[in-house]
């Protein structure tokens, strides 16, 4: 993306909203919006690039970067005034996020929700996994969880709201969606969204030295797999095989 | 064999902490961390060793442990809780002062009375593997200092040293208790917009107790709620520590070292840093308000703060190996230590 990170022409102004003494929260809307997660992607990239004395570091969200820092080091205004300069000069153009293609089996035990979204979209399962997986979605941001990235945006025939009871247990490597987003969990753990398949890869393990696949500004498409696929994966995981990002090859 | 504290009791919640692990949190990795990070400073300094160094965070009730290593040096800070020596001629060593124990004494640190969390600090440290750069526990996700969870009797905590080093015991003066009655201070916002003007009012106003509930997560408040300006879900965005979140009931949570790193609810404010150490101290059923300040003061009380810390820190002193024959280690000792090194306490 070109055009200064904070300010482009005609787009709302960003916000400063101090969280306290440590952080600084930059907003630049308040929806879900892939324009507004760009410049928050951008100004994410500029702080980097910036170096910012005192900045420990920075958590891109849906509308909003926030920017931790040491107040021992550099003050809230100190880092207003180096912020808003960005906005008067063209942003770096961004070198763009990783692309990913992930295995998905959209079947038998790994989807436990697939009837139910279709029943309730009247598609046929077919027709759901069609359109779940023939979007490329774009990660918003990494939240949740270690690697949990809220990925968008689902096609509006999928949309439904959260489930009403949300399971207690949810297998690591399932494939959810809820209202316009979709995303892994990357452990077990509590949850909400409507399963409709399995992942075999890995998208966190707090042993790597960077402990998340996926990053926000990235993009996102499902490739379906049947179950001896998923299985074969699965094994070539659990021998330590790290999923690459298209155009790199695995290691 | 390894040098090594075994744990008898694991007390209520007994976990490794050091400053926590930033840098993580833009890939969903909490930060976690001391709750008071100025004790786990203290403690550290003691025994000599750096002031983020991982040590031990007991909450409200202590554990109890067997030394076995030739000795080891451990300092307890943060409470006036003291070291209990169990087994035969019983005694106590206060805190805010180093001891060096030898091989098969065991000890263990009461309840806490006067704060919710204090720091066991041993010479060089724990040899424990780091998750991302850091000791600290997150318990709720099962990661980092001692297998990712709280002590439980029977762990052996690995020291780093296999004695202790050949130099005088320290002290350090106690810093002053904080004046329980004292105002937490915040910063208002991120999202004070997302509430009503007299919700804002009551906030500030409002007398809170803390709840039973609270955790290292964070401290969960009940007292007058807070209504929102239309509705109590925001798009989720970043947490800091000391994010005051208002879930739809609106009561309160002050969200401490083991937040999330996003959500989805308004913060209205955010505790000023310089009181968050006092924060994380505090017990279920202590009474809390807060007063607004701005960004400006809260960073100018950081920084005295810290100065105050750091003068506190140089200004630990060695206990020379005669002053154990003082009446005041005779005192400390109650005056009966059958067991007691007197050649070095």
């Amino acid at each position: 993306m070109t055009g200064p990170s904070s300010n482009p022409p005609g787009a709302t102004p960003a916000r400063y909203l101090p969280s306290g003494d440590t952080a600084l929260v930059v907003e630049f809307g308040d929806r879900i919006d892939r324009a507004i997660n760009d410049r928050v992607v951008a100004l994410d990239d500029a702080v980097h690039e910036a170096a910012i004395d005192g900045v420990v570091e920075t958590v891109p969200t849906y509308c909003s970067l926030m920017i931790h820092y040491d107040p021992l080091r550099i003050g809230a205004a100190e880092l207003i005034a180096r912020i808003d300069a960005f906005g008067s000069r063209p942003a770096k153009a961004r070198a763009g996020g990783r692309a990913w293609r992930v295995p998905v089996c959209y079947r038998g035990r790994h989807a436990p929700d697939l009837a139910e979204v279709a029943a309730r979209t009247g598609l046929s399962p077919d027709e759901v996994v069609a359109l779940h997986s023939g979007t490329a979605y774009h990660v918003y941001m990494i939240g949740f969880l270690p690697g949990f990235a809220y990925m968008g945006d689902v096609p509006e025939r999928l949309s439904l709201p959260r489930r009403d009871n949300p399971r207690t247990t949810v297998p690591a490597g399932s494939v959810g969606i809820a209202l316009a987003m979709t995303g892994i969990y990357p452990l077990e753990s509590p949850g909400g969204w409507h399963l409709l398949g399995k992942t075999p890869i890995r998208l966190s393990d707090l042993a790597w030295p960077q402990p998340a696949l996926f990053s926000a500004g990235d993009t996102v498409e499902f490739v379906p797999i049947d179950e001896p696929k998923f299985d074969r994966l699965r094994r070539d995981q659990d021998a330590g095989q790290r999923w690459a990002p298209v155009g790199e090859d695995a290691r | 064999m390894t040098a090594a504290l075994k744990v008898l009791r694991g007390g209520l919640c007994t976990s490794i902490q050091d400053r926590g692990r930033p840098g993580y949190q833009a890939v969903g990795v909490p930060v976690s961390g001391a709750l008071d990070w100025m004790s786990l400073a203290i403690a550290n300094r003691l025994v000599g060793n750096a002031d983020g160094e991982g040590a031990l965070e007991i909450l409200i009730a202590g554990p109890e442990f067997e030394v076995d290593a030739d000795s080891v040096r451990i300092a307890l800070a943060g409470t006036e809780a003291s070291i209990e020596m169990l087994g035969e001629g019983a005694t106590t060593r206060p805190a805010h002062r180093s001891v060096t124990l030898r091989r098969g004494q065991s000890f263990r640190i009461g309840r806490l009375g006067d704060t919710a969390c204090a720091y066991l600090a041993v010479e060089g440290g724990f040899d424990l593997p780091r998750c991302l750069g850091s000791l600290s526990t997150h318990v709720r996700g099962g990661f980092g200092g001692f297998e990712g969870r709280a002590l439980r009797p029977g762990d052996r905590l690995k020291l780093a040293r296999e004695a202790a080093g050949e130099r005088d015991e320290a002290e350090i003066a106690p810093p002053p208790s904080p004046d329980p009655s004292a105002p937490v201070r915040v910063v208002l916002g991120p999202q004070d917009d997302h509430f009503t003007e007299k919700a804002i009012e009551i906030f500030l106003s409002g007398d809170y107790v803390v709840s039973a509930k609270s955790d290292r997560m964070g401290l969960r408040l009940d007292g007058p709620a807070l209504k929102h300006r239309g509705g109590a879900d925001i798009v989720s965005d970043g947490i800091a520590p000391g994010s005051v979140q208002v879930p739809g009931n609106g009561l309160p949570i002050v969200l401490l070292a083991d937040r999330g790193t996003t959500g989805g609810y308004p913060k209205i404010a955010t505790v000023i840093s310089a009181d968050i150490p006092m924060l994380g101290r505090r017990r279920a059923g202590q009474a809390l308000r807060f007063a607004a300040v701005d960004v400006a003061s809260a960073e100018s009380v950081r920084r005295a703060q810290d100065q105050a810390l750091r003068s506190l820190l140089a200004a630990a002193r060695p206990i020379p190996a005669v002053a154990s024959l003082s009446v005041r280690a005779l005192y400390d000792q109650n005056l009966i230590s059958g067991m007691v090194d007197a050649g070095r306490d």
